[in-house]
């Protein structure tokens, strides 16, 4: 109980002043998951507002795909970038395994079909009650999408945010292609795995802080984003 | 001298549609020449909201044909000319002003003076700054009617645009149109009698799928022609008819 406290104690001593190592770690976790995230919008919310606002040959199998891709372990995308970027691999001459960008691909792929699939859940519902007054209206096509997205930016906001607390709490295939090499590729969640097998408790601790810290204020922005939403009753999310 | 409405007459010839093989509307003809108000009146799925669609070039019909003064209902340009209104007011995430301005902007056609201009006609332009969906039901239908005139239609659509009011708010909406009317055709479904009574210069009315009759207001409520129009004026219950 004592070691537990005296962990907690040294944890605290990290965080407050904080530790070069530490900030070391937590700015590149950010640097990272924040890079997939934008990038994972980038290519999840078109491809949602596709699925949400078109019909298509092919769309049940693309929709099938990006649900199921949703469930994905990230230990078996982790495997697969592993494999796309290893020497013999097809994307080896990229030369990125090892370093931060094969980390922000392994998570890119992790949660596109996470953005993808929500965006179009929350897009699908207002594309539902906006679509006939939109073709009354006469509005092109190109103007109607961009309607929807400014429509749910909120939600779409909270889309966003769901994405990078996916990716700043993922470690299994940051693991894998990163590698945890210190001061290049470790990041909170590699370095809590690492630190805890080796039986420092009080770095992992400290990082472990940081990151509920990360989860809170991120979990309190989807709140504050959704109570904001122009018509939504305040606390009502 | 009132300006003619280039887009009339609304000739409706022999027009079907069907889904899934089930007839909703069957062989309607119907032609409409007059400025002022047409009401749409039939039961619950008589092909009342969807022959709106029609109208409107929201959907084709499988058979027959509609045109705007010998243009298709589905021609852009057509269709710009006319301004539709929902049952259920489909409003945008914004500010009151925001839902004229989206389409001030999307057909040029004023800036501040005419939002201004619609939002005072409405009695909403102290609510200008208000999010759109903040608004009670007959302020949010208002609304929905002053953007739909934002467009300066020749032609507005309204599907039981007071189907939810209460008697204040319908009176509001209904001045409105009064006025709209002055200057362009108004085509509105309506359950309500005396709505219709009170605004229709002539009315359609639709069975089960089908032109029941085509009437001048004083002929279809003293003497309507047809025995469906009859039974639902009497209030008579009528079985054997689809709902919805």
């Amino acid at each position: 109980m004592s070691d537990l406290r005296l962990a907690f104690e040294l944890a605290l001593g990290l965080v407050y002043p904080i530790d070069p190592t530490l900030l070391e770690i937590v700015l590149l976790s950010l640097k990272v998951s924040l890079s997939a995230a934008v990038l994972a919008c980038l290519f999840g919310m078109p491809l949602g507002a596709l699925l949400a606002t078109s019909d298509f040959r092919g769309k049940w199998v693309l929709t099938l795909i990006v649900n199921t891709l949703m469930g994905m372990p990230p230990v078996v995308i982790g495997l697969l970038v592993y494999i796309m970027l290893s020497s013999a691999g097809p994307l080896g001459w990229l030369q990125w395994l090892y370093t931060p960008r094969a980390m922000i691909l392994a998570q890119v792929i992790l949660i596109t079909p996470i953005v993808a699939a929500l965006a179009r859940e929350v897009m699908s519902e207002q594309h539902r009650q906006l679509h006939w007054q939109l073709q009354s209206l006469c509005v092109a096509p190109a103007r109607a999408v961009l309607t929807l997205l400014y429509e749910t930016r909120y939600s779409l906001l909270t889309v966003a945010l769901a994405g990078f607390g996916r990716a700043i709490a993922e470690v299994g295939a940051v693991m894998i292609v990163g590698g945890n090499i210190a001061h290049l590729t470790r990041v909170m969640t590699t370095a809590i795995a690492l630190e805890t097998s080796r039986g420092e408790l009080a770095l992992a601790l400290a990082l472990g802080l940081v990151l509920m810290t990360i989860a809170l204020v991120v979990n309190a922005t989807v709140m504050a984003l959704k109570t904001r939403q122009p018509g939504q009753p305040l606390g009502h999310a | 001298m009132l300006e003619p409405i280039e887009l009339l007459p609304l000739v409706v010839a022999d027009v079907s549609f069907s889904i899934d093989r089930q007839a909703l509307l069957a062989n309607l003809s119907l032609r409409l020449n007059s400025r002022g108000v047409t009401a749409i009146m039939g039961h619950n799925g008589a092909g009342k909201s969807l022959l709106l669609r029609l109208l409107h070039g929201l959907l084709s019909p499988n058979s027959g044909r509609i045109t705007w003064n010998d243009r298709t209902a589905a021609d852009l340009d057509t269709r710009r000319h006319q301004s539709m209104v929902f049952q259920k007011p489909v409003l945008l995430r914004r500010s009151v002003a925001a839902n004229i301005d989206y389409v001030l902007k999307l057909r040029k056609l004023g800036g501040h003076a005419e939002r201004d201009r619609l939002l005072r006609e409405a009695d909403l332009l102290a609510s200008a700054k208000q999010p759109a969906h903040s608004l009670s039901g007959g302020e949010q239908q208002r609304l929905c009617l002053a953007r739909a005139l934002a467009t300066q239609p020749q032609v507005l659509l309204l599907d039981e645009p007071c189907a939810n009011l209460d008697p204040g708010s319908t009176a509001r909406i209904e001045q409105m149109l009064i006025a709209a009317s002055q200057h362009i055709k108004i085509i509105l479904v309506t359950h309500d009698i005396h709505q219709a009574r009170r605004l229709a210069e002539d009315i359609v009315f639709l069975d089960r799928g089908q032109l029941a009759e085509h009437s001048q207001h004083d002929s279809f409520f003293d003497q309507p022609a047809s025995s469906a129009a009859r039974a639902y004026l009497s209030g008579t219950l009528v079985t054997d008819r689809s709902t919805g």
